[in-house]
């Protein structure tokens, strides 16, 4: 069998391949918006810009500093989630008694600014960031080459829902974090730091787009506009999930990005807008998302 | 109310005189995007729904106008019309599904739609694409007026401008106007006195929606051209950001800021490039962090206190 429905399998499960690279970049992402809300109930519309930023952390460290890709992976979360501690205790932290829309514009100026710097030094064209050696190269599986870093994409960021989903469901910080979710002023109450747990919070949002904004670096030209091209449809994606359940996150995002590469396939003209039909189709049947609860 | 009366008179008076001091385009420039912002404020301002993807109404209404105007010849004054009606119809199918979520969903599905019909125009050949729809013939008003004289086009962008703005205000102060506000200001309390909320919420929806288009379809006509900037989420954030600047709810905040807004934007453009989109995130965060009120609101609070103190 080399075709399947009259396209070349080649063809077929290299799409395939790519949809699920794109969906975990949306898994990943759309988890750290899903975490940040739970916490600080503020949509972090700059959260583009820090998985931009990431990239561009990356590609700097590599250009400026010959830092490569490996020390990058673990560098790069920490300095974007030390950024993101910055922007939380100096802006975030006063609007938390506002209305969310706040938080939802004050993260916006703040992508714009990131984008703009990055544009005004950079220009909007793509800088090349080389795959580490170990990961070039492709499997030969018979019916099919798989490029050796795609595969890792997948790997890292199934591994690193996983651990979010683990350290959140499984262990004492995490139950910490959905008490203080669920009710802060109680939590507060049993002496638990609260301000500490949303400062960390965030800070672990945005690192989580730090790492992917890494592990972007080589398949996609870093460029200042990838995240905002990128967050509009983890919105979708959002919306699609609900921001309920953190599995759901996982699973909303990759079968979006499989849905997406397999459109590439059959409907290329298409591609580009599938998640935003799909988000429409999602909101008549269902609104509050696949995985969300009606409130 | 009186202080209203005056604040209505003062701005006509300007308006009527402007051409003769700066230049007319510019102006035509403002008047647009003012319209544009106060039909967005309309939503976020006096029914509290914050949509994140206005520009497609701006853009939409942009083509249409164009396409009926270049390529079907229909004249400028029914073209326009037609080009508001269609971003209505639009923010009818838009408004329907984006009312079916509230508060920050709402934001995030309406910021999506839109990027689904940006993407469409990128590919739908009437709207060439990366290139836009260009040379848009401003032709003649009810057959004999030359709108290709810059000062006859401004009367008429004017003349749209202050319909645009006493409809707002008409709908703002009407009964109608008065459940969008109890919507905003307690959704469930309106339920339960027997509103249909979403009802309201739709018609307020397509209302702002056609505004918006009726401010695109001017602007083209302006301008001459189409381009898909008009329909990209940038410009979607730049109507946030002056009805925020400008004071959101209040009735001349929306003018306030889109002058503010545009005439930085005109002056900074060729001065630093691409520092501008810099600036105007600084501008965001600066208003959501001290400025909340926006220009409007605090001069309103300043005379309140000066008034209460004497």
């Amino acid at each position: 069998m080399s075709e399947i429905f009259g396209i070349p399998i080649q063809a077929f499960m290299g799409q395939l391949m790519l949809g699920l690279v794109n969906g975990s970049f949306y898994a990943m992402l759309s988890l750290g918006l899903a975490v940040i809300f739970g916490m600080l109930n503020i949509i972090n519309f700059s959260h583009g810009a820090l998985y931009m930023m990431g990239a561009f952390l990356a590609w700097m460290g590599l250009e400026y500093l010959g830092i490569g890709y490996w020390p990058a992976l673990l560098l790069v979360p920490l300095v974007v989630g030390l950024f993101g501690i910055v922007v939380e205790r100096s802006m975030l932290q006063w609007l938390y008694k506002l209305d969310h829309l706040y938080g939802l514009l004050l993260t916006f100026g703040l992508a714009l600014m990131l984008e703009g710097l990055f544009t005004n030094i950079y220009g909007v064209s793509g800088q090349p960031y080389t795959i580490p050696e170990e990961l070039s190269g492709a499997f030969n599986l018979g019916f099919m080459f798989l490029p050796k870093y795609r595969a890792w994409v997948i790997v890292a960021s199934l591994g690193v829902c996983f651990a979010t989903w683990f350290m959140i469901e499984k262990t004492r910080l995490g139950a910490n974090l959905r008490a203080a979710t669920e009710n802060p002023q109680l939590t507060q109450a049993f002496g638990i730091n609260v301000p500490l747990l949303v400062m960390l919070t965030y800070g672990f949002g945005a690192a989580l787009a730090g790492f992917a904004g890494v592990l972007a670096a080589p398949v996609i030209q870093v460029s200042p506009l990838m995240g905002s091209h990128l967050i509009i449809t983890v919105f979708a994606v959002v919306v699609i999930g609900g921001m309920g359940s953190i599995l759901g996150s996982i699973i909303t995002g990759l079968g979006l990005g499989v849905i997406e590469g397999l459109t590439r396939v059959f409907y290329p003209e298409a591609s580009a807008t599938v998640v935003f039909i799909i988000m429409a189709i999602v909101l008549m049947l269902r609104p509050a998302g696949l995985f969300g609860k009606e409130k | 109310m009186n202080r209203r009366g005056v604040g209505y008179g003062l701005l006509l008076a300007l308006l009527l005189v402007a051409p003769y001091a700066v230049y007319p385009v510019l102006v035509m420039k403002i008047l647009c995007f003012a319209l544009f912002a106060c039909a967005f404020n309309l939503l976020i301002g006096y029914t509290g729904l914050l949509s994140f993807g206005h520009a497609v109404f701006l853009g939409t209404a942009g083509y249409v106008a164009g396409h009926s105007i270049k390529v079907w010849g229909f004249p400028p004054e029914l073209g326009l019309i037609f080009a508001a009606l269609t971003a209505a119809a639009l923010g009818w199918v838009i408004g329907s599904l984006a009312i079916r979520r509230s508060g920050i969903y709402f934001a995030m599905i309406t910021l999506a739609l839109a990027q689904l019909m940006y993407f469409v125009f990128l590919q739908v050949p009437f709207t060439g694409g990366e290139d836009g729809l260009q040379g848009v013939p401003r032709g003649k008003l009810l057959g004999f007026i030359d709108l290709t004289d810059d000062l006859n086009l401004y009367y008429f962008v004017l003349a749209i401008f202050v319909f645009g703005f006493w409809l707002i205000n008409r709908t703002i102060h009407s009964p109608f106007g008065q459940v969008l506000k109890a919507i905003r200001e307690n959704e469930a309390r309106a339920i339960s006195l027997g509103y249909d909320v979403a009802k309201y919420k739709l018609l307020a929806f397509v209302l702002s929606a056609g505004l918006a288009g009726l401010a695109g379809a001017t602007k083209t006509l302006v301008f001459r051209f189409a381009t898909l900037t008009d329909a990209h989420w940038h410009t979607s954030g730049e109507v946030v950001l002056m009805t925020l600047l400008g004071g959101m709810g209040t009735v001349f905040g929306p003018v306030a800021g889109a002058a503010t807004i545009v005439t930085l934007q005109n002056e900074l453009a060729d001065k630093v490039g691409s520092l501008v989109t810099v600036i105007m995130g600084a501008i965001f965060v600066f208003c959501v962090l001290v400025f909340r009120r926006g220009i409007v609101g605090e001069l309103g609070a300043l005379y309140k206190k000066m008034t209460g103190a004497r």
